[in-house]
């Protein structure tokens, strides 16, 4: 059933500061909505809850990408596209710009922003295996000012965020200190373009030179492998240190096994995306 | 109701409307303008793509409000002086068109794709194509029409 467009109320107060102080002094909660690749889904299907909306498209103050010598930022409002159109992104974060160029379609990408593919917390988002596995932070403001979290502490359950009532997601810093990482991302879904993801997952790590090849360091981001975007901290801790072996690649496929929470649903069956997903790591794991 | 001026096909355009409205309904039910249609309407089929400020977008997900100062182009703005456009006479001589729903979304992401890349390769053509479903002509019919096109130099 469509929804009646007469009962919701949209503004676009036009700057940063006017949205904040719009948000912090409104006893009625405003939605935000930027590119409105979900929300205006939800509207379309009359199912959209919110009916007063406050609109962050192509606010100059989060629609940006800044590099310094040790970390880049990204705006939320910066779109996939400018993602993908970013020569030092497709060079140093290249995990990042292979998951912005699979979310959704050129149009989609055109429109979706980064930030909304955090905020949205979906499960199966494409952004966040990646953003998870650069280990970033991820940038709060309200009008009582900013505060800076690890992104792995921003998800706290099922479409659940560290987002405070009136606060938005400014930005997402990325450190550049990944010198002699490799890295690995892989989306497995019904088509490669536009579907969503049936699981996927992202990973860095850092290998010791020489014979034994020692994982020094790894990270793994997935998608649809728990209630929310999540980090495998207990796959990552089994294989640190551990020499790349048949042994090591069993001892991975059981800890990701162990640590998935996968779900049966409309696009997958849990025992599909465990399988999956096992695959996923030790694919990543053979490539280093 | 909210009053937003842009330009659509090159005129200076005012609209009244509810602020949610979705620009496809404002195109085809305020403006007449039935080019764009109506698929999915969630974002996944392309049927209702627009060329905005540059840039392929659904008007199924974007509401009026955000297309203040915007310029816009629909498939009728394309053809000039009643003259075919070069994509779109490629499609008719390749039978890029079948029923018809997909093809002004489908030239309108040619006329996106070939401003971004005059000679593409078959997967800059697949992957620019991408958001948009056909579900006649198994797409075959719809690239040749494209690379026919990108021959033609239409991107100019």
């Amino acid at each position: 059933m469509r929804s009646n467009v007469t009962q919701y109320e949209l503004i676009a107060p036009g700057s940063l500061d006017a949205v904040l102080q719009i948000l912090a002094a409104s006893p009625d909660h405003y939605t935000p909505i930027a590119g409105g690749t979900e929300l205006m889904v939800a509207l379309g299907a009359g199912r959209l809850q919110s009916k007063k909306l406050i609109s962050l498209w192509n606010l100059a103050e989060l629609r940006f990408i800044e590099t310094t010598p040790d970390a880049l930022v990204i705006g939320a409002g910066t779109t996939f596209t400018d993602i993908r159109k970013h020569h030092l992104i497709a060079k140093e974060f290249p995990i990042l710009a292979q998951a912005a160029s699979w979310t959704g379609s050129i149009a989609n990408q055109n429109r979706g922003t980064l930030g909304g593919n955090i905020v949205n917390a979906s499960p199966a988002a494409d952004s966040p295996p990646a953003l998870l596995a650069y280990d970033t932070s991820v940038t709060l403001v309200s009008t009582r000012g900013s505060r800076t979290i690890p992104y792995n502490d921003f998800h706290l359950a099922y479409k659940e965020t560290a987002l405070e009532p009136h606060e938005l997601l400014h930005s997402i810093t990325i450190l550049r200190n990944l010198k002699g990482y490799k890295t690995y991302i892989r989306k497995v879904g019904t088509r490669n373009a536009q579907a969503i993801s049936k699981v996927a997952l992202a990973g860095l790590a850092l290998v010791a030179e020489g014979k034994d090849r020692v994982i020094q360091d790894i990270r793994l981001g997935a998608a649809s492998l728990r209630e929310y975007p999540t980090r495998l901290t207990a796959t990552e801790q089994a294989l640190l240190h551990q020499p790349i072996i048949p042994a090591t690649l069993a001892a991975a496929r059981a800890a990701i096994l162990t640590e998935a929470r996968p779900i049966d649903d409309i696009r997958s069956t849990a025992k599909y995306r465990a399988t999956i997903a096992a695959n996923l790591l030790e694919e990543f794991l053979r490539s280093l | 109701m909210t009053t937003i001026e842009c330009t659509i096909n090159g005129e200076p355009t005012t609209i009244e409307a509810p602020p949610m409205k979705r620009l496809l309904d404002v195109l085809r039910e305020d403006l007449h303008l039935t080019g764009a249609k109506e698929g999915c309407g969630e974002g996944e089929c392309g049927a209702c793509a627009v060329i905005l400020n540059g840039d392929l977008v659904n008007s199924c997900l974007i509401p009026v409000l955000q297309i203040e100062g915007a310029d816009i182009t629909t498939i009728e703005g394309l053809a000039v002086d009643e003259k075919l456009h070069p994509i779109q006479q490629c499609f008719l001589e390749e039978g890029g068109a079948q029923c018809g729903i997909c093809t002004p979304g489908m030239i309108l992401a040619t006329h996106h794709l070939l401003d971004k890349h005059p000679q593409p390769t078959l997967l800059q053509i697949q992957e620019g194509l991408n958001g948009n479903l056909c579900r006649c002509t198994g797409y075959m019919r719809i690239f040749n029409a494209v690379q026919q096109a990108a021959a033609t130099g239409a991107a100019k």
